[in-house]
């Protein structure tokens, strides 16, 4: 079965989106355009007048990217603990909560073993609608797991970003999880199994700086914001406006930092595409 | 010494001046006994206000301008340091410094932030605020080190990685996030102290070791507390209770798991006697050189990636 025609069928199975408002008709923030649902849906929630792609989360990321049913997902009910008792406005604990009660998640990221047109992969997704995708112990935790099995089982690894960066709320433990997912590739590494990272809207701070960048093969959505800092800070530290496209896929292709620029529909083809290639192999 | 002084220290320094005064214009044996009163209760104050500091006071005293910085360690732990310069791609970084040294007779590759003292080097410097130059530099003096089995010692002190344009254009995020990469596999010990500020991504950059050491009173987290009030609390003005939040300091963080061992500073903190913090900092860099120098290459990139693996808290 051609793959555009597949996607339209897994689509049609997802039961509710958290994401998007719920409504017939929903408005192109890129070019105002209004679009009915089903048709948003068939696009795979991007715009087919001006190519915008959607913030969605893993939920249709695991239908757009997977064969059907492969997904078994692992360590699902593994929650945050609050190391630090973190208070600012508002408790850590509760924000935690609400966003559990708002999402039907546990954090900011799912992951577990399915498959691509039969080849079996590790995968790793991240949610933005949990807490900004922020990446505490958890995050780290799961991410680190999902590449112990890729290494153990010599099993191709994709992790899908969409983060804000580090959780504050865990303080320095947080930033220890940039480190903790980044020993875990340099293993991966030495045992020659490949590493895809698809960086999506928005991808920025400790995420970036750690496996979001560290792929085999680094690919992007169109016009993902895609750093190091948030735009707004590095516009208050050089004191001017920042040019057209600035920190976008496109600009960080053209700089050296993104292989492939993908349009959703294509995502799982290209992947497909490129496994072929990058075989593990026993050394 | 010092030419700068926090509002905490003032009590302090003022006793001391007077202290100075006494022994200044009445030079006779008479006052010998005022002279070790006040001695003493200089020394009692001291101990008063650095007992009972708060998260806040640590970050000041960290960012304290007249705090010893990585040259200053260099030069007084170390006679022969041979600094080396660029990354090989594009320039060289001025906020991170690093090189050849011998501690004692243990050759070592030093690398870690730097900050300037005034205006003038602290422009030079970026502020201790590195581009990714200055971390592609680190690396590759890293890889250099392993070459000639020369173990690491970095040394971290930033208020973080530089927020520029073209910072981003030459992909800050992928320098940081290639040094812990590379940096969980070199095979020669790493040993990282925080002798300042440890800001973030910008301090972890060079953060990843087999030992991590951390003075008394330098802070690392994940954001400062400055960023962290005006994010969580939408003002500037919460810095006091964003630090204590966040749970930045030595003990703090030896209670986390993210440290190894807290380095105690000269009464006063570092910046009051530069010799002193210099000499303990050298002993505790060699104690544990040579317990790492003796863990073969695969046994110790094994170990240390445990040590990130084991970071963190969670349930179920
Ligand atoms: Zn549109």
């Amino acid at each position: 079965m051609p793959w555009f025609r597949r996607s339209k069928e897994n689509i049609a199975t997802t039961p509710e989106r958290k994401e998007l408002p719920e409504g017939m008709w929903e408005k192109c923030d890129q070019c105002g355009e209004i679009l009915h649902r089903t048709e948003l849906e068939e696009n795979l929630f991007t715009c087919g007048k001006c190519n915008a792609h959607f913030r969605i989360g893993s939920k249709e990321y695991i239908e757009i990217l997977l064969d059907p049913r492969s997904f078994k997902e692992h360590d699902r009910k593994m929650r945050s603990t609050d190391p630090l008792k973190f208070v600012d406005s508002k408790r850590y604990r509760d924000r935690t909560s609400e966003a559990i009660k708002k999402t039907g998640l546990n954090d900011a990221v799912r992951w577990g073993t399915g498959s691509i047109n039969k080849k079996p992969v590790v995968i790793a997704i991240m949610d933005f609608s949990f807490i900004g995708g922020s990446m505490g112990s958890v995050v780290g935790e799961k991410v680190g797991r999902a590449i112990d099995r890729a290494a153990e089982k010599r099993q191709p690894l994709i992790i899908l970003s969409a983060s804000g960066g580090a959780r504050m709320m865990e303080g320095a433990l947080s930033l220890m999880q940039l480190a903790k997912t980044s020993a875990k590739l340099s293993r991966l590494a030495e045992r020659n199994v490949p590493f895809i990272s698809i960086l999506t809207d928005p991808t920025t701070g400790g995420v970036t700086a750690s496996y979001a960048m560290l792929g085999d093969i680094n690919i992007a959505e169109p016009n993902a914001l895609i750093g190091f800092a948030g735009p707004r800070v590095i516009r208050q530290t050089i004191g001017r406006d920042l040019p057209q496209g600035f920190q976008r896929s496109e600009f960080l292709q053209e700089h050296g930092f993104i292989d492939v620029i993908t349009h959703r529909k294509d995502l799982r083809e290209t992947i497909d595409r490129l496994l072929s290639f990058m075989v593990p192999t026993k050394r | 010494m010092s030419k700068s002084v926090l509002d905490f220290e003032k009590p302090i320094f003022e006793l001391e001046e007077k202290l100075d005064e006494l022994r200044r214009y009445a030079d006779n044996s008479d006052i010998a006994d005022e002279v070790a009163k006040i001695e003493k209760r200089v020394h009692q104050l001291q101990q008063n206000i650095f007992s009972n500091l708060t998260r806040w006071q640590r970050v000041q005293l960290a960012r304290h301008p007249d705090r010893p910085y990585t040259t200053d360690y260099i030069n007084l732990m170390s006679e022969d340091f041979i600094e080396l310069h660029g990354d090989r791609l594009f320039g060289d970084d001025k906020a991170i410094v690093g090189g050849f040294a011998r501690l004692g007779s243990q050759s070592v590759m030093i690398i870690g932030h730097q900050k300037g003292r005034d205006t003038k080097s602290n422009l030079y410097r970026n502020f201790g605020m590195p581009n990714p130059e200055g971390y592609r530099k680190a690396l590759r003096l890293m890889r250099l080190a392993e070459k000639f089995n020369v173990p690491v010692v970095t040394m971290l002190d930033t208020p973080g990685a530089y927020p520029g344009l073209e910072a981003e254009e030459r992909g800050q995020a992928e320098a940081i996030a290639r040094n812990l990469l590379e940096m969980s596999s070199l095979r020669v010990p790493i040993v990282v102290v925080i002798i300042g500020e440890g800001a973030s991504g910008g301090a972890l950059g060079i953060g990843i070791g087999d030992r991590i050491l951390m003075l008394e009173n330098a802070w690392y987290s994940v954001i400062s507390p400055e960023s962290c009030s005006s994010i969580l609390w939408r003002s500037w003005n919460y810095k006091e209770q964003a630090a204590e939040a966040l749970q930045l300091t030595a003990p703090d963080l030896k209670k986390q798991g993210v440290i190894d061992l807290i380095i105690p500073e000269p009464p006063g903190g570092a910046h009051r006697d530069y010799e002193r913090i210099a000499q303990i900092l050298k002993e505790v860099l060699l104690e544990e050189l040579k317990k790492l120098m003796k863990i073969k290459p695969e046994k110790l990139v094994e170990k240390r990636r445990a040590k990130f693996a084991g970071m963190g808290e969670w349930a179920g």
